[in-house]
């Protein structure tokens, strides 16, 4: 195998065919995969949820993941968010000329962990390199096929008054850590992307009840564009506490020091969940035991006033605004 | 957290905000210079927390937001040039300029970075040698000093194509000059807390000695502030306007000589043109003769064209403390942090965009 991936490896000849049963069949194979006909054909009765996703983090290496596990548990996160069993991924690459192929295959062992881990299979793909400069190192789309069970309606236009909200874990650590890398900002202690499929976190929510009213995992834009999403479907207001949110400190301190805020860091392994009050202390409790909810707390709740707005009670006991960021986070000056 | 966690303790915020309910009597008007005070305060909703007699008021202190037309212009102006990088720090990249932005420069081509400091785009001059680096050096006395080491950093390593566009600004003769225009009545100032850093506290004994206003210099937490304003009261009610420190373990009364020092190796005093204010002497920094080859300005021939200012937009009045945000007839309708029509409105720390996303209607 070449050291690096030249445009040959994307025409389609011998060269693809290498790249591909050498380094994609022989690492991520099933028996889907491995016919590789056109198209990967199988059985799938019931609801499904069918969701897409392309992914060009830059860099493509970072602490606690890279692009390859960022670009399962995306998919499988979103497929997750409306209560479905993730089950079939397509894999799609647009590799930059000149790419390591050692960089491509830590890549791409790293999406055979998560995979493993999401309990997911990759039945179909696509490979294309174009020139240097033409991409970023390498852009991937993931799209993904699951099972939505009976009963279950998930939607961010289903949050009613009184209901509870519930944030998985602690917020912003992979906005940081991407940006830390980004920009060769180096922090005493290390802070590393929460990249992780939350398929498994849903089910056993789902296990409590079936009626959860809202799931969203707060990615680009965090936990105050979600808020606000949820405030905007279902035309309610909603009230958090800034003292029940989860934020490390190192996060913390990065935010502080760069005049970020938390609520609009990006998270890669979080949910915000908006349940029925009556079900929210016995969802919480299985979250909880969850390895990737062990910080799960009731952040707070959904009310008739101020429609389409999320206010925050402050630490000090006054209130303001939540607001969506406005495009991309900026540091301040001085 | 250290240095964090103690600055926004409830009980001692509490216990502060009693004492300032007790202690004010007259109504007074305060105005927080700086626009990451501006921020901090709407941040943690401290103006609903203070009592009736106490009117806050947004200042100049927002590096972007008190650029004007004619010098965005010009950073504008620079991009367009053939084989030129442009460096800034990211909030500049959005302000509208008279007829375009650095941003919109950028999708058309020009090739224009956001940098985190001026020593990234010293670097970028290094790797790049065959291009023309410019950074447009905008802020306060905060900076400037930073910029003023990332000259010296490139003349020692040899680096020749690097430039800085000087569009530095200081703050106690901006503070003269609102003071003297006299437009509101204040009764005290909450001093900016990252530029006391660097110039410490004996620059604004001019605004006790002479204008009988009472002054404070602040940090950013809660605790911070409240203090401040509580200090600020209480020189108030007692008719002893004087300059106290309620950040010590940031500002010290000389703050910091030698960032002092190297800012004036490189820089010196100019006249400086603001936004909402106009041109005012000895309010600016420019390169000095010793340093002037690094100045982009007189380097490169730009032309940026007849200036225009946006039509309806009051982001100058607002800038002096005149008005407030929501008494801007764009405010929240043609003028969103989405759509900006002034800089108030695009910079983080814009008294506009802190109205809007935190809320005029939870303490405007």
């Amino acid at each position: 195998m070449e050291d690096r991936i030249l445009l040959a490896h994307g025409s389609g000849g011998k060269l693809s065919h290498d790249l591909i049963e050498k380094n994609f069949v022989s690492t991520l194979g099933n028996p889907i995969l491995n016919k590789l006909d056109d198209s990967a054909v199988f059985e799938l009765c019931g609801r499904l949820a069918f969701t897409t996703d392309s992914y060009t983090v830059n860099p493509i290496f970072f602490p606690g993941g890279d692009i390859g596990k960022l670009a399962v548990c995306g998919t499988v996160n979103d497929l997750a968010m409306s209560g479905a069993t993730p089950l079939y991924l397509s894999l799609s690459f647009i590799i930059e000329e000149g790419l390591p192929t050692n960089e491509l295959e830590k890549i791409v062992n790293s999406i055979c962990q998560a995979v493993n881990e999401a309990k997911v299979q990759i039945i179909t793909g696509d490979t294309k390199v174009v020139n240097q400069g033409a991409a970023d190192k390498l852009f991937i789309n993931t799209s993904g096929v699951g099972l939505v069970p009976p009963g279950v309606d998930i939607s961010g236009a289903n949050a009613i008054p009184g209901d509870k909200v519930i944030l998985s874990g602690s917020l912003g650590e992979h906005g940081i850590a991407v940006l830390s890398q980004r920009q060769g900002l180096e922090f005493n202690v290390p802070i590393e992307s929460d990249c992780a499929p939350l398929n498994r976190l849903v089910a056993e929510m789902l296990a409590v009840t079936t009626n959860l009213h809202c799931l969203r995992d707060p990615t680009r834009g965090g936990l105050a564009t979600t808020l606000n999403e949820f405030a905007r479907q279902s035309n309610v207001g909603i009230k958090i506490e800034e003292d029940t949110l989860p934020v490390n400190e190192a996060v913390q301190a990065a935010c502080e020091l760069l005049g970020f805020d938390p609520l609009h860091m990006a998270n890669e392994g979080k949910l915000v969940a908006v349940v029925a009050s009556s079900d929210a202390d016995k969802i919480l409790a299985k979250m909880r035991q969850n390895r990737y909810g062990t910080e799960a707390n009731i952040i707070g709740e959904i009310v008739e006033e101020h429609p389409g707005r999320v206010i925050m009670k402050t630490h000090l006991g006054s209130s303001r605004i939540v607001d969506m960021p406005v495009g991309e986070l900026l540091p301040r000056i001085c | 957290m250290k240095f964090i966690d103690e600055y926004r303790d409830r009980e001692l915020g509490k216990r502060l905000i009693a004492r300032i309910h007790h202690q004010s009597t007259k109504p007074i008007k305060l105005m927080e210079f700086c626009g990451g005070h501006t921020v901090a305060i709407f941040k943690h909703g401290i103006r609903q927390l203070l009592p009736k007699t106490i009117e806050m008021l947004s200042g100049p202190g927002c590096p972007v937001c008190v650029t004007a037309n004619s010098d965005l212009d010009k950073a504008i102006a620079l991009a367009h040039l053939p084989n030129v990088i442009i460096t800034t720090f990211g909030d500049m990249l959005r302000v509208p300029g008279s007829y375009s932005s650095l941003q919109l420069t950028k999708a058309e081509g020009s090739d224009v970075r956001v940098v985190y400091s001026a020593q990234d785009a010293v670097y970028i001059a290094r790797d790049n040698p065959d291009k023309s680096v410019i950074f447009i050096g905008i802020g306060f006395e905060t900076t400037a000093p930073t910029i003023a080491a990332s000259i010296q950093q490139a003349e020692q390593a040899g680096i020749k194509n690097y430039y800085v566009l000087p569009l530095h600004k200081l703050c106690p003769p901006i503070m003269k000059s609102i003071l003297d225009i006299g437009e509101v009545n204040l009764d005290g100032i909450i001093c900016p807390g990252h530029v006391s850093t660097i110039i410490g506290s004996y620059p604004y004994q001019f605004i006790p000695d002479d204008y009988g206003v009472a002054s404070v210099v602040s940090g950013f937490e809660p605790v911070d502030i409240l203090l401040c304003v509580d200090m600020l009261v209480n020189q108030i009610e007692t008719g002893q306007p004087k300059v106290e420190i309620a950040y010590r373990r940031g500002v010290k009364a000389e703050g910091n000589q030698p960032a002092l020092k190297l800012m004036y190796t490189v820089f010196e005093v100019s006249t400086a043109n603001w936004r909402g204010i106009g041109v005012v002497p000895s309010s600016g920094l420019k390169l000095n003769n010793r340093y002037q080859r690094f100045d982009a300005e007189t380097h490169f021939n730009i032309d940026p064209g007849p200036i225009r200012e946006p039509q309806g937009c009051i982001c100058g009045s607002i800038l002096r403390g005149v008005t407030k945000p929501p008494d801007c007839k764009l405010f929240g309708k043609t003028c969103t942090p989405e759509h900006p029509v002034g800089p108030c409105m695009v910079s983080s720390e814009g008294s506009c965009a802190t109205y809007y996303h935190y809320g005029a209607d939870y303490g405007g």
